[in-house]
């Protein structure tokens, strides 16, 4: 028997769509054994976000009530006291920035092995094994281990868990150590905001770390304007100052869904496709054939951007 | 105060490679400073030179191999360097984050830094775990995916940007003495001048084995095994348009029009 601790991820009052989907993981290694799903959350209005987590396959759900944003100090606490009640075999996390905020620390806190980042979870009840990515999506690897673990969920890999359940809703009474809490979240600021909203483009030029040099930039800008489009990009060029934040397509930049989404020079890295996989054609302009964005392309180009550009932008101008 | 900078050589593929058991064959490989840590190592010497940081020391778990790469790092303004290796490393094909918390702790112990500085992830295997397990092993305070460091840390704070999803930043204090780990944007990191190339040559890299710092074999075998390697299955049902740049140009322009998205 298998049983499983998930614990899920909210923010600023809300659930975040990755707590279903770390609830879809534990259900199903859960039943690959015959345990039970016990679901964490810990923080805010617990008792509203209790009843929305009660989806089909949760046995219980523990509601812990210490204040309202998440604290990293406070869920390593938490989970560990939750460990040591429930004594599950896998706790799991959301891969999110906040999961990789405690879930390491949990882990060597209690002594377990990591695995972040999975894709794809099996078990025998003995042997844990995880599939993962490396070198950007270029491989898989699986990876196995004995006995307890602590385990990462990539977001978007299991579907989120729908339905009502009939879960038991309880509340857990953890002994904070408020000496341990030497951390305090004092705000949030949204970032990226100006005057181009890339989010409301029906067509985008998007630009990747391909185009090498700050002044190649041009030849995607020509493009732009010989099309009438938007230039986007993902996060390289951003960090390296060339384009403003507020350009940025991924997990922490902007969501997009244009019509036309055309990356160029982009590799398809998870946190890039996180945001413009909604796009309605994909079109993909990349010298790597095996590159991950060929994945979810409607239409490939497997060239140099140097050369299909220019031509691009000569056939509209 | 003190930095220490955890780094680490990773591995780039090219295109086109092979996989050989659980590995990519070597002729494939390259090796780059991790892009993560560049970031790291750029916010410890821009510490240094504003004059709150009086040391800055970057330590590494890698073979001989690695210390070009690691010298990046000296060149670009660190102090001094630390290489741990050993040949009971040698044989372990995936160091996994309890394994090196289990080395990085004893450094840590022996240099007594106030802060430390680790990339949110390594660039080849992602893992995305070092720095806050380490912290936790050490009873650090810690602050994952900081992506702003204020510059004013003689209060024993560091007030911190956590960078989270969807464009939105968490506001963070942070007690020292603490581990963070960096995101890329932070900073500019800056290309290493001709004359820093050159002292990094003459700067201290001192090689430690597990036996010096009295790190047990046992701890670093790591929990989890690397079973198997294969490129995943291609998902794709993309429309390949193939010819000369004006062809395959010509194609998406057609596409556009049809779209009714071009002019
Ligand atoms: C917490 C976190 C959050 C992140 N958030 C985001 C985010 O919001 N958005 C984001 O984009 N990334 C994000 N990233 C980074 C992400 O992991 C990748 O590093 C990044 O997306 C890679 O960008 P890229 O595809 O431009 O570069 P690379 O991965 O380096 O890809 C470059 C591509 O260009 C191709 N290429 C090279 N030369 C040419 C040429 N001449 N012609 C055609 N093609 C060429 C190459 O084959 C390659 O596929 C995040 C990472 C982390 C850890
Ligand atoms: N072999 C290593 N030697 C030194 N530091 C490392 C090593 N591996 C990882 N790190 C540090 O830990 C960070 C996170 O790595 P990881 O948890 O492996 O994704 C990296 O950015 C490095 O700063």
């Amino acid at each position: 028997m298998t049983d499983i601790l998930a614990v899920t991820d909210h923010r600023r009052g809300e659930l975040r769509d990755v707590s279903y989907e770390t609830i879809t993981a534990g259900r199903q290694l859960a039943d690959e054994t015959g345990g039970d799903l016990h679901v964490a959350v810990v923080s805010g209005p617990v008792g509203d976000f209790a009843e929305k987590l009660n989806r089909e396959g949760v046995d219980v759900v523990h509601t812990v009530e210490y204040g309202e944003e998440f604290n990293h100090d406070v869920y390593t606490q938490v989970v560990t006291q939750l460990y040591d009640e429930l004594a599950p075999q896998y706790v799991l996390a959301p891969n999110s920035v906040n999961g990789l905020g405690y879930a390491p620390a949990v882990a060597n806190a209690l002594d377990l092995p990591l695995v972040t980042d999975t894709v794809g979870l099996e078990t025998d009840g003995e042997t844990l094994t995880a599939t993962r990515e490396m070198y950007g999506g270029k491989v898989e690897t699986a990876n196995e281990l004995t006995g307890n673990a602590v385990v990462t969920i990539r977001g978007a890999e299991w579907a989120g868990a729908d339905g009502t359940g009939d879960a038991e809703i309880r509340e857990f009474h953890a002994e904070i150590d408020e000496d341990a809490i030497r951390s305090s979240v004092t705000g949030f600021e949204e970032v990226g905001g100006g005057d181009v909203d890339i989010s409301e483009a029906d067509v985008l030029v998007s630009v990747g770390r391909g185009i090498e040099e700050e002044e190649n930039l041009e030849l995607i800008e020509e493009l732009a304007d010989a099309l009438d489009a938007t230039v986007s990009s993902s996060r390289p060029i951003v960090d390296n100052g060339w384009l403003p934040k507020n350009r940025q397509v991924g997990q922490s930049g902007k969501v997009v869904t244009p019509d036309v989404y055309i990356a160029i020079g982009i590799s398809g890295a998870v946190q890039h496709v996180a945001g413009m996989k909604g796009s309605e054609t994909i079109v993909a302009i990349n010298t790597d054939p095996n590159a991950p964005i060929m994945d979810i392309a409607d239409y490939a180009i497997h060239d140099d951007l140097f050369d299909v550009v220019p031509a691009l932008t000569e056939e509209f101008q | 105060m003190k930095i220490l900078v955890t780094v680490k050589e990773v591995s780039t593929v090219e295109d086109e490679f092979e996989i050989e058991g659980t590995t990519i064959a070597d002729q494939y490989l390259g090796a780059d400073l991790n892009e993560w840590d560049d970031y790291a190592i750029e916010e410890a010497v821009q510490l240094q030179e504003a004059g709150i940081a009086d040391e800055v020391v970057t330590v590494t778990i890698g073979p001989e191999e690695c210390e070009q790469t690691i010298r990046q790092a000296l060149a670009k303004g660190a102090d001094r360097a630390i290489r741990v290796w050993d040949d009971a490393l040698e044989d372990v094909d995936l160091l996994d984050v309890g394994a090196k918390t289990a080395i990085l702790r004893t450094v840590v112990e022996a240099e007594e830094p106030d802060l430390v500085l680790t990339g949110v992830q390594s660039g080849d295997d992602n893992w995305g775990g070092t720095g806050v397990s380490l912290a936790e092993e050490l009873g650090f305070e810690w602050g994952a995916v900081v992506n702003h460091l204020e510059h004013d840390l003689e209060d024993g704070t560091a007030s911190v940007r956590r960078e989270l999803e969807g464009g939105v930043e968490e506001l963070t204090e942070i007690e020292l003495p603490a581990a963070l780990t960096i995101q890329t944007g932070i900073n500019e990191p800056r290309y290493a001048s001709l004359r820093g190339i050159r002292q990094a040559q003459r700067k201290e890299l001192d090689v430690h084995t597990l036996g010096d710092l009295g790190v047990d074999e046992g701890a670093v075998e790591g929990a989890v095994t690397v079973t198997d390697m294969y490129e995943p299955e291609s998902e794709t049902d993309a429309t390949v348009w193939e010819g000369s740049p004006e062809e395959t140009a010509s194609e998406l322009g057609e596409l556009l029009r049809e779209k009714g998205v071009a002019p």
